[in-house]
């Protein structure tokens, strides 16, 4: 049963989970970001709750444009919410005092998309992963920045590390690059790496096993992470025992247990997202089902429909209250979903 | 409608047969670097060929060198590339002269670049793209501007885009999806009977992907076109494909239908490549990784290119190189085969996986 009255504020995941979840580390409550454009204001990111627990992976998925981007950037403390509130460890990242940052800083970590636009061409990859030990003093000297920064690189598997510490990013791969951007977010002993499409620019005999790196980060280090992904199949194996959060239009319209929503996706955007994949399986993709949407294109983010913001696509809509009434991210018994269509079956 | 797949009898031979084909660029006045390695194989009519591999494996210099694409620096020293062209004669697409391949390409077999705003020339309109396409290519007394509108809106309309909306933007008013469609209306604009397009849907969104990958299948259907394309998406080739073709290091080493490059891969590239993707249904399937790269192009292995990254390789794999082998042939004459000293020794052993 879902209860339509109340739209929780901050709705935390049903409780069928295997054992008590530990305290979230990063929280983003009811997060908005909007942008002033020529045609009205674009609201990037419309009222968006997450939390991030240590030792777990949660997927951010949804297509370009969706927001994605911009809630992790404000999870990050690199864009500043225009209202609602990012809390590290309960603490509001808006009110804290230089010290208190600087802690944050170091604690959340952001891996970017591009790794051929995140390093420095003209630093070594010891200066890049060292900058921060340096920057902080988390080293004594040079001869131990050094050592340090080996032992990071082996963490990634970039072996042996004397091979990469004075090389430049040209002359390594793209996979090479996203394990130095890695190893340059451990060192500073994070307790959250938020990664922003990280492995997408990736051929897929890379991505398994920058992923594997990644998993191990969280599995060892208890490293808690929030994942950005287009990709489903990603998504589905970094995010197993975790969570995935599925975004439309800057809100976020399903999210539960990965199992759940990617097995039996509720949402019928979720369900469209999943049906389109093209699956590895010549026979499974002449008979897998499709959802048709009544639509291919994207509503304009100043000139959101009434109603659901997915109504001109949805192949469940109903006039009436798809058309009227947004639907709020209320609790089901196994997720929080957005549709007035699937939430009242 | 009778299936390409299925209809081996009616079937009058190749579009397109590449024999041997070796693609080189030139790096200084006596020094050049063979990317494309005595690739051959068939292409029929109606057929569509994927080609697999990572990046870096000669699947884009292939793409290009079939219909003489390749940068200046790029030459084409050996081989065929046999067309069968649409009076009914063949040509070696090599020894064509710089006239007849103009009047070749578009016509007979266009290209779908990778990267659609990269294609198109950002400060002319859409319909000026189709009004060059058509002036350049076709032969005959030029036509009129409306003619030619026309015509273009209803290509728009194949691809499902609204021309009146499409014609007169610029490239940059149009999304990503809207592009690549637009694209593709541009390549089939002169009816061409083969289609080359690199990495399709790379780079767009999921639902935009499957809406192009849908209206090409359509599209093959309705206009029988036959279709080569490269892309590192596997599931887009479980897809669209007829037959895969896994390249690696720049050579073609297995080759097959789709059922059987998926389901009994034959090669341990291949069957790795397939294992390397995680499926979306059903319950969790670890991924298999394959770590390392392919080796450059200018410094390739002894013996079998894919050897150091193989868990199957033997010392003799680092000797001697193993040439594409047919290993079991259907009876629609569709063979299956692969480039692997051990790959009959691997699928007894169960190995690699049937």
């Amino acid at each position: 049963m879902i209860d339509r009255s109340a739209p929780a504020p901050a709705p935390a995941l049903p409780p069928d989970a295997p054992g008590p979840d530990p305290a979230p580390v990063l929280s983003l409550n009811g997060v908005h970001q909007v942008f002033p454009g020529a045609r009205g204001d674009v609201p990037a990111v419309a009222g968006v709750d997450l939390e991030i627990r240590p030792g777990t992976a949660l997927c951010l998925v949804g297509e370009s444009g969706c927001g994605k981007t911009t809630t992790a950037r404000m999870a990050a403390g690199l864009a500043e919410p225009t209202s609602g509130s990012v809390l590290f460890r309960g603490r509001d990242i808006a009110a804290m005092d230089r010290k208190e940052r600087s802690v944050f800083r170091r604690a959340v970590q952001y891996i970017h998309q591009d790794p051929y636009a995140s390093l420095n061409p003209v630093r070594t990859v010891y200066s890049t992963v060292s900058a921060g030990l340096r920057r902080h003093r988390m080293v004594a000297d040079g001869r131990e920045a050094r050592r340090v920064t080996a032992g990071l690189l082996e963490r990634v598997d970039l072996t042996p590390a004397g091979d990469f510490l004075d090389k430049y990013p040209h002359q390594m791969s793209g996979g090479q690059r996203q394990r130095v951007a890695i190893a340059r977010a451990l060192a500073m002993n994070p307790e959250v790496i938020i990664a922003d499409e990280s492995t997408s620019m990736l051929d897929v005999s890379i991505r398994v096993s920058l992923l594997n790196t990644l998993g191990r980060l969280r599995d060892e280090l208890g490293v808690g992470f929030l994942f950005i992904t287009h990709d489903l199949a990603v998504a589905k194996y970094f995010a197993w025992e975790g969570e995935i959060a599925v975004m439309y239009l800057g809100k976020v319209v399903e999210h539960g247990r990965t199992p759940r929503v990617v097995n039996d996706p509720a949402h019928p955007y979720t369900r469209a997202l999943v049906s389109a994949v093209c699956e590895p399986d010549p026979d499974l993709a002449r008979t897998k089902e499709r959802v048709r949407l009544r639509s291919a294109d994207i509503p304009d983010l100043t000139d959101l429909p009434p109603g659901c913001d997915f109504h001109p696509r949805c192949p469940l809509y109903a006039p009436g209250a798809c058309d009227t009434l947004r639907p709020p991210l209320v609790r089901g018994h196994d997720r929080l979903l957005a549709c007035h269509v699937v939430g009242r079956g | 409608m009778t299936d390409p797949r299925t209809e081996p009898s009616a079937d009058p031979g190749p579009l397109l047969s590449v024999r041997g084909v070796d693609i080189a660029y030139r790096t200084g006045r006596r020094s050049r670097v063979t990317a494309v390695h005595g690739v051959s194989f068939d292409l029929h009519p109606g057929q569509s060929m994927a080609l697999v591999g990572e990046s870096g494996c000669g699947k884009t210099t292939l793409g290009l060198g079939l219909l003489r694409l390749l940068p200046r620096n790029g030459l084409v020293p050996a081989g065929e590339i046999l067309f069968r062209r649409k009076d009914g004669s063949t040509a070696d697409i090599r020894s064509l002269g710089a006239e007849e391949l103009r009047r070749f390409r578009w016509s007979e077999a266009a290209m779908v670049f990778q990267g659609a705003m990269n294609a198109f020339n950002p400060v002319l309109r859409i319909e000026d793209h189709f009004l060059d396409t058509f002036r350049a290519h076709e032969t005959g007394r030029p036509r009129r501007r409306a003619e030619i509108r026309e015509e273009s809106a209803h290509l728009l309309e194949m691809v499902r885009l609204d021309p009146a909306r499409v014609l007169d933007a610029h490239p940059h008013e149009l999304s990503g999806g809207m592009r690549q469609r637009a694209l593709i209306a541009l390549a089939l604009a002169l009816g061409p009977q083969l289609l080359i397009l690199d990495e399709p849907t790379t780079a767009l969104d999921l639902l935009t992907q499957r809406a192009i990958v849908e209206r090409l299948s359509e599209l093959r259907e309705e206009l029988r076109f036959s279709m080569v394309f490269i892309t590192h998406d596997l599931g887009l080739a479980a897809e669209l494909a007829d037959r895969v073709g896994t390249m690696y290091a720049g050579r073609l080493i297995e080759t097959g239908t789709t059922r059987d490059i998926f389901y009994r891969p034959r090669h341990p590239y291949t069957a790795a490549l397939i294992d390397s993707v995680p499926p979306v249904s059903g319950g969790l399937v670890v991924p298999e990784s394959l770590p390392g790269g392919p080796p450059g192009l200018a410094s390739l292995p002894p013996g079998c290119s894919f050897a150091p990254r193989c868990r199957h390789a033997r010392q003799v794999c680092g000797e001697r190189r193993p040439e594409l082998e047919v290993l079991h042939t259907r009876g629609d004459g569709l063979s299956h085969a692969a480039a692997c000293l051990r790959s009959r020794e691997l699928a007894a052993e169960g190995a690699t996986r049937d």
